[in-house]
Parts: C-alpha cells; sequence; structure tokens
C-alpha cells in the first residue's frame, strides 16, 4: 500500500506539472460539447431550392411561397427551363429542384389532380432525401388548403381520410442536442481513458525511466495500478464537467439518476483504461501507441452509434458494435439521460461491460513484463 | 557458495533469434570490488549487465547476484542492487527531492530514512539550493553524479553503472570517479561499464568483452603485463581489433 502511496504522489504530480494534459483534460471537453452539438445536427435547415416555373400561375407563387416560408429551404434560383437549373446542381449551388408544369394551375382547378417533379442532388444522399421528404409534406400540407378553400368538407366525407399524428417519446422536441451530448460525453471518456494512458505509460518507455522502475523490487499490480487510478479520477472529473457544461449551456439534466451513470461510467473506465494499458504494452514509442490508438478511436467512434444508428448497420457490423465499448456506454447514456432508465435497466449493459474491463486488465497485466 | 562472491556467472548467454549477443560468458566479482566491464559498443556488454539485473531473461547459463539466482529470484535480486541505466533515467519533471522520495519510497523506505539521507546527498553534492529545483534544469554533469546517488540511495550492496561518464566533462569525471570510491569504501561493490581507459585503470578489477564473449579478466597491472602494453588503451586495442561484429 505504501508503495502505490508513493507511486500516486508522483504519477499526479506529474500530470499537474504538465500544462498539455491540463489543457487536455479542462480545455478539450469543455471545447467539444460546446461545439460539436450545434455543427453536427442531422436537420437540414439550409436546403439550396431551385424551382422551375413554367406555369407563372397564382397557385404556383403561392407554393413556392410557402416552401421558402417554410425555414428549411432557400430560394436559390427561379430558372425558365429545367436545364438552367440543373446546371445549378452540376455547380452543386442547388440541392433540390422543383418543376412546376405550365398547366398547374388549370390543372389543378379543372381536373381537381396536377403533378409536380421534384429532382434531388444526390451526392449529399441525406440532404436529397430530407429535402424532398420536407417538400412533400408541404406540398401536401398545401394540397390540404387549397381543397379546404374550395369545399366545405361534409362531416362524414365519401373518401377515407387517414390522418397521422406523431408524438416524439423521450425527446418530444426531437432535440437533437440531447441525442448528441451524451454521446460526445462518452467519446471524451474514451480519448481520457485509453489515450492518456497509453501515451503516459509509452512516455516512461522512450525516456528510458520504465526500465529503472523495472529494476526496483516494485510489484507489477502497484506499478499497473499506480498508473491506472490517476486517469481513473480524472475521468470522473471530466464526465463531471461535461454533465455541469451539458447543464449549464443545453439545460440537459438525466432524466434518472446520476448514481446510475457514474457506476456505469466507473466500470467503462477500468475497461477504456485496460485497452490503454494493453496498447501501451504493444508500442514502444509514442507515435506508435498514438496511431494504435487513434485507428481504435475512429472504430470505436464510427461503430459506436454515436453519428450513426446501430440498428440501421448491417448485421456483421451490428455484430461487430457489440465488441464495441464505446456503443454499450452511447447507449446506456442515452437510455439513463433521455429515458431515466435504472440500473436495473441497464444490468445486462453494466455485466458486458464488467466483461471488457476484466478482459482488457487482465490481457494488459499478462503482457505487462518486467523483464524481456 | 562462496560468501566473498556477489556476482557468480557460469556459462550465461543471451540470444536473441539466431544473434548471440552474449556467448557463454563466466566470472565471478568478489564483494567491495570495483569491476569494470569493458568492450566495444555491441560487444555485449548492456545485455550482460541487463540479466544480472534481472531485466533480461537469461538464454542459458547460470548466474547468482547477492545470493539469488538470476532465473528464479529476480525480484530478490532487486531489493539488493541499484542500476544506472545508459539512458539518464530519473523524472526531469520531478524535483531533485521528489526524485529521491519517490525512489526511497518504492524501495519501502521509512520517511525518516528518506528525510534524513536526502539531506546528506544533498549536502554531499553541494545541491542544497537545488533540491526544489526540476531535475530538468540540472546541467549533465550533476544530473549524472544525482543518477548515481538516487542509484544508491536505498543502500543497495551492489551497484550496477552502465556507461555512467557518457558525455561527462573531464573535470565532473573526476568528480564521479570519487564518488564511486567513496560508495565503495563503504561497502557496495561496483560494476561499472565504460569506454575511457583512464577510468579502467582506476578498477580493481577489468574484463574485456570482444564480439559476446569475455577474451580477458584480471587486474589493470596483470593485463598491461600479459599483453606487454604500456597502458590500458593498447590492451583494449589489441583485443578491440579481432572484433569482426558490426557496430550495432
Amino acid at each position: 500500500m505504501r508503495t502505490l502511496k508513493f507511486l500516486l504522489q508522483k504519477e499526479f504530480r506529474q500530470i499537474f506539472r504538465d500544462p498539455s494534459i491540463i489543457r487536455l483534460i479542462f480545455i478539450m471537453p469543455v471545447i467539444q460539447l460546446i461545439i460539436l452539438p450545434w455543427a453536427a445536427d442531422y436537420e437540414m435547415k439550409n436546403i439550396q431550392l431551385s424551382v422551375v416555373d413554367h406555369d407563372h400561375s397564382d397557385y404556383s407563387r403561392k407554393l413556392v411561397s410557402k416552401i421558402t416560408s417554410s425555414g428549411y429551404f432557400i430560394l436559390n434560383d427561379y430558372a425558365a427551363s429545367f436545364n438552367q437549373s440543373f446546371a445549378e446542381i452540376e455547380k452543386d449551388h442547388s440541392d433540390i429542384i422543383l418543376e412546376i408544369p405550365a398547366s398547374f394551375e388549370k390543372d389543378l382547378v379543372k381536373e381537381s389532380e396536377a403533378k409536380l417533379f421534384i429532382a434531388g442532388n444526390a451526392i449529399n444522399g441525406v440532404k436529397a432525401n430530407l429535402g424532398s421528404v420536407y417538400l412533400r409534406t408541404i406540398i401536401q400540407d398545401f394540397n390540404q388548403s387549397v381543397r379546404l378553400e374550395w369545399i366545405q368538407i361534409p362531416r362524414f366525407s365519401p373518401e377515407t381520410q387517414i390522418e397521422v399524428s406523431t408524438s416524439n417519446w423521450y425527446n418530444p422536441l426531437m432535440n437533437y442536442k440531447y441525442f448528441m451530448v451524451p454521446g460526445i460525453l462518452v467519446i471524451l471518456l474514451t480519448m481520457v481513458g485509453s489515450n492518456l494512458t497509453a501515451m503516459n505509460i509509452v512516455k516512461e518507455k522512450e525516456i528510458g525511466t520504465i526500465e529503472q522502475i523495472n529494476v526496483t523490487p516494485i510489484k507489477k499490480y502497484h506499478f499497473i495500478l499506480g498508473k491506472l487510478i490517476p486517469f481513473w479520477i480524472l475521468g470522473l472529473v471530466v464526465l463531471t464537467l461535461g454533465f455541469i457544461i451539458a447543464r449549464v449551456v443545453y439545460g440537459i439534466v438525466p432524466l434518472g439518476s446520476f448514481i446510475t451513470i457514474y457506476v456505469f461510467a466507473a466500470v467503462y473506465l477500468l475497461a477504456v483504461l485496460g485497452l490503454g494499458l494493453l496498447v501501451s504494452t504493444y508500442a514502444t514509442t509514442q507515435q506508435q501507441a498514438m496511431l494504435i490508438s487513434f485507428f481504435i478511436m475512429m472504430i470505436c467512434i464510427l461503430l459506436g452509434g454515436l453519428y450513426t444508428s446501430i440498428d440501421s448497420m448491417p448485421v456483421w457490423a451490428q455484430w461487430i458494435t457489440k465488441f464495441n465499448p464505446v456503443s454499450y456506454f452511447i447507449d446506456v447514456m442515452r437510455m439513463v439521460v433521455l429515458k431515466g432508465s435504472t440500473l436495473a435497466d441497464i444490468k445486462y449493459q453494466l455485466l458486458v461491460m464488467s466483461g471488457f474491463a476484466i478482459v482488457l486488465n487482465g490481457w494488459a497485466v499478462f503482457s505487462y513484463r518486467k523483464r524481456s | 557458495m562462496n560468501n566473498d562472491k556477489i556476482i557468480t556467472a557460469d556459462k550465461l548467454t543471451k540470444r536473441f533469434g539466431d544473434f548471440v549477443a552474449v556467448n557463454e560468458i563466466s566470472f565471478d566479482v568478489h564483494k567491495g570490488e570495483i569491476f569494470g566491464f569493458l568492450g566495444a559498443n555491441g560487444a555485449g556488454k548492456t545485455t550482460a549487465m541487463r540479466m544480472l539485473c534481472g531485466l533480461s531473461l537469461p538464454s542459458s547459463g547460470q548466474a547468482t547476484v547477492a545470493g539469488f539466482d538470476v532465473f528464479k529470484e529476480n525480484e530478490k535480486i532487486k531489493k539488493s542492487i541499484g542500476y544506472m541505466s545508459q539512458k539518464f533515467s530519473l523524472y526531469e519533471d520531478l524535483t531533485v527531492k521528489e526524485n529521491m522520495r519517490f525512489y526511497g519510497g518504492i524501495y519501502g523506505k521509512s520517511d525518516q530514512f528518506i528525510k534524513d539521507k536526502t539531506a546528506f546527498v544533498l549536502d554531499h553534492l553541494h545541491l542544497e539550493n537545488e533540491g526544489n529545483k526540476l531535475v530538468r534544469s540540472l546541467p549533465l554533469g550533476w544530473k549524472q553524479k544525482l543518477a548515481f546517488s538516487v542509484a544508491i540511495f536505498h543502500e543497495p550492496v551492489l551497484v550496477f553503472l552502465d556507461e555512467p561518464t557518457g558525455g561527462v566533462d573531464p573535470v565532473t569525471r573526476r568528480e564521479f570517479w570519487n564518488m564511486i570510491y567513496q560508495a565503495a569504501e563503504k561497502g557496495i561493490t561496483i560494476f561499472v561499464t565504460t569506454h575511457y581507459m583512464d577510468e579502467a585503470e582506476y578498477c580493481n578489477r577489468v574484463s574485456i568483452m570482444v564480439d559476446g564473449s569475455i577474451e580477458a579478466l584480471d587486474t589493470p597491472t596483470q593485463l598491461k603485463r600479459n599483453y606487454g602494453a604500456g597502458s590500458m588503451d593498447e590492451v583494449f586495442l589489441k583485443l578491440a581489433r579481432k572484433a569482426t561484429r558490426m557496430e550495432s
């Protein structure tokens, strides 16, 4: 125990004396949490719209003004021919074209039926897709109001009408930040846990101090605990800092209890610290450690369900996510923050995470050698 | 086992794949002596030393250090030895006192011991005013003297020094060797590698390694006589010229 005290004392002194670590621990989370949730937003706001109006009628103008006033579209150009606006798409100025045929008003009034044409620029598939969905909804709405203008809908309409109303549970306003902030917090914790630990140990290898440690009678587990405990504590500090920012900047307060989150985070940190330790036993230079960590982080983040839903991944990718600790924590974080899940609800994830912690640390301790 | 011997090595060998870094070396080091371990770059000195310190597992042969077997009791050896590696290995971002406290602490020394010993060492090195300075800010010569003091801080019976005076000016080298003599007078056995042949003359006995094997082992006076040389420099050149191995 006394040995551990000396190790921890030394480790904390070094951490607090290194301005770059302090910056990494305190400034990185603040910036990421303040900037990223605003920037990484799935809602499409600024869809550039080209309108080809062959009709120039009252109704076509009404429709276009309804679309532009929705707030989702910006009228890029009002062209005379389809080719003209297609040129806009080719120049990447425009995301979507709405073509209104010459007989639009006439057909609408006389035949009660009119046709419109929508062409999306699928280079940005998400934008094209969402854009045409929004556009269709607005046109449908326009359709409804035109009908209302013309005819009094009878009490019992001869046509069956199904009206759909949606209510979004757990995130009623579909506030994207509620979805992103907990996820970003997880990524931050992962970075602190795995990268800093790996870099710290490999740095000692590079400088040569680890050899000096290996020639002392120090126990392997003392050395490893001396490295893990400081970063475990720092990880929890970063988490706390993250929740303060989430509260102050976004007004996000977890629906569930903090105890649930911290219990899971404590186990999760053990797992990622083990990962960092493992990286450090295989890497001999900080550059190697950095590249290995970067590689692992990329996979963990992209297959973690932060940006893309795991449910929409192909089955083989879903299997990979089962071996990705990040995906469990993002899942748990969202469950607890948005849904108010309790420890009992996350016991499966907790169990899996404990497994990760044991396997990763066990492997790291096994492959750490005082003697080559 | 003879109690007078602090290191015994018998056909100690280390292979890295096909490469035989240390080839069946056998020698003894007596208690209290200053044992010089010479050889050209890449001759296998550091590897041999690392095996004796318990940092590297020997491929074959036998050896004991301070009465403990290097294969099975390597962690026990570590309690009795000090080690100063070729690379400077104090923590540059800790102060002089913090380094002593840390190394004293992990050898299990009491707070009182650490406090007294720190004061003694600082006084001895005339670093009383530098105790709270970061090691990074000290000049190289002082760092080396400090590293030696830290290596024997826990009062081991034997200390391994791997090229302790590399890159150090002649005055500091002289001071460094004074420190080695003082440690030897206290009964600490010194096992030292060096490239400076004048330093070899300071040793009680000297071994010279060529291509992984020990080619000569005797007192400096006897070696010079055997090889008909006027200085250790000549002895070394005669032996090292036989080397066929490339510098590593």
